[in-house]
């Protein structure tokens, strides 16, 4: 063992190894943070046209969601960062003027959003198909629009519902973030590396990740929690416990 | 896809071990076992790969006491790895399994005179199982996913042949697009295939 290692000098620069650490989970977060966004929100849309009455968009709902979720991750990446560029030219002119890491992290934002994007898109839809008809009906009955309806009843409840699976999606989500790696992005687990690497210290660099994952997921679960207990509705999915 | 099927088996072996574990009544057994699965499940799988990779020689030659850690291979490093993290999640697949069992069955055997193996052995663990067939196949259907981040230790699995061979002859854009599309292809026809099985064998109570 050999701890003090986090304190010296990264060889070509002037920084401790602590640093590129911090540095390392400021990317993991940003990224993650910015993949949530995208999936948040495309997998809401993506959820809530798999539970709408028109045939095509429920097919393509479906198509989306097995698409995503039956590619490896990893695969993925590649797709994204080797193959779109190389088939659509108005990318590829993009990329070429664009900063390098900034691609990388573009690129770890699209895929990690639209990977997410297709569980998310699952949840919503199971949280919408498991309340009671009635709801639907009534709103229908009180005049609403079928916009109307989700906006302020279905999807209100739903989300509630589908808070525990999200805050498992969401750890997913930080933890996938690693495979970004993959691509060259200097996210922690790239800088974990390079810095075992470097410095033969596997053990005391793999250490220091897997506390602070193990921390960053400890507190994305305490943050759901309350964010859980924070909008339970009175009186309905044990809002007193 | 070896690999897939080898991790698959042990984890359920020991996913289901750690299962027991922590339903045990014994406190500190539940918290060891809990304390796994949890470490387990929080850190990326990428992380885990590379942790077995260059520990398990480590420890092994403290172990053995050999003056140079042991050659292990990054392909039998990925074995080891893979079982021992899909336990974590096939741990939890058979601890629902297992407490969806309702009480009474235990009660009955108990009741019938069996020890506390034979209870689980005979009738609560095939009950679990049964339960939680469906959801075990898609855990492997995942695992079968996951296996493809070993070729970012260099083994050539599906994905690392491709990647040798793309860069060799520089044909990227089609071999990748040909693994995507052989992934969706086996991925999607199991999991139909699970879906159909699970309305086939469900238990009509």
């Amino acid at each position: 063992m050999h701890w003090s290692i986090f304190l010296e000098q990264v060889p070509d620069g002037d920084v401790a190894w602590w640093r590129m650490l911090a540095s390392g989970l400021l990317w993991t977060l940003a990224t993650a943070a910015c993949a949530w966004v995208v999936a948040f929100s495309i997998g809401s849309v993506i959820g809530v046209m798999r539970t709408l009455r028109r045939p095509w968009l429920i097919r393509f709902g479906n198509a989306y969601v097995e698409l995503f979720r039956n590619v490896p991750l990893i695969v993925q990446f590649f797709i994204w960062y080797f193959v779109v560029p190389g088939l659509v030219p108005a990318v590829q002119d993009a990329v070429s003027e664009m900063d390098p890491t900034l691609f990388q992290f573009i690129t770890a934002v699209v895929c990690l959003g639209l990977f997410t994007a297709a569980r998310i898109a699952e949840q919503v839809r199971a949280g919408i198909n498991s309340l009671a008809r009635g709801q639907r009906l009534a709103a229908y009955a009180l005049g609403l629009r079928e916009s109307q309806t989700y906006r302020h009843v279905l999807l209100p409840m739903a989300y509630r519902i589908i808070i525990p699976p999200l805050t498992s999606e969401l750890m997913n989500l930080v933890k996938n973030t690693a495979v970004a790696y993959s691509i060259g992005l200097t996210e922690l687990f790239f800088r974990t590396r390079e810095m075992g690497e470097i410095t033969f210290r596997y053990f005391e660099a793999f250490a220091a990740a897997t506390v602070i994952y193990a921390a960053v997921a400890f507190s994305a679960n305490r943050v759901m929690t309350w964010i859980e207990r924070r909008t339970a509705v009175p009186g309905y999915l044990g809002a007193h416990r | 896809m070896q690999l897939t099927v080898v991790a698959a088996l042990g984890g359920t072996v020991f996913g289901t071990l750690l299962a027991l574990a922590r339903l045990s009544p014994a406190r500190p057994v539940q918290l060891a076992a809990g304390g796994y699965v949890n470490l387990m499940r929080s850190i990326p799988l990428l992380l885990v790969i590379f942790w077995f990779y260059f520990l398990v020689p480590v420890a092994l030659q403290s172990l053995t006491g050999a003056d140079r850690p042991p050659r292990i291979g990054a392909e039998r490093s990925a074995y080891i790895t893979f079982v021992m993290f899909e336990a974590a999640y096939f741990c939890e697949i058979m601890r629902a399994g297992i407490q969806s069992v309702s009480r009474g069955q235990q009660g009955a055997a108990f009741a019938l005179g069996l020890t506390y193996t034979q209870a689980m052995a005979n009738v609560i663990l095939p009950q679990a199982f049964r339960n939680m067939l469906p959801v075990l196949l898609t855990q492997t259907i995942i695992l079968f996913q996951d296996v493809s981040l070993v070729s970012l230790l260099n083994v050539t699995d599906f994905v690392g042949a491709a990647v040798k061979i793309a860069q060799r002859d520089s044909r990227i854009i089609e071999l990748y697009t040909f693994v995507a599309v052989v992934y969706f292809a086996l991925c999607y026809l199991l999991s139909e295939l699970v879906k159909r099985l699970q309305r086939r064998i469900a238990v009509v109570r």
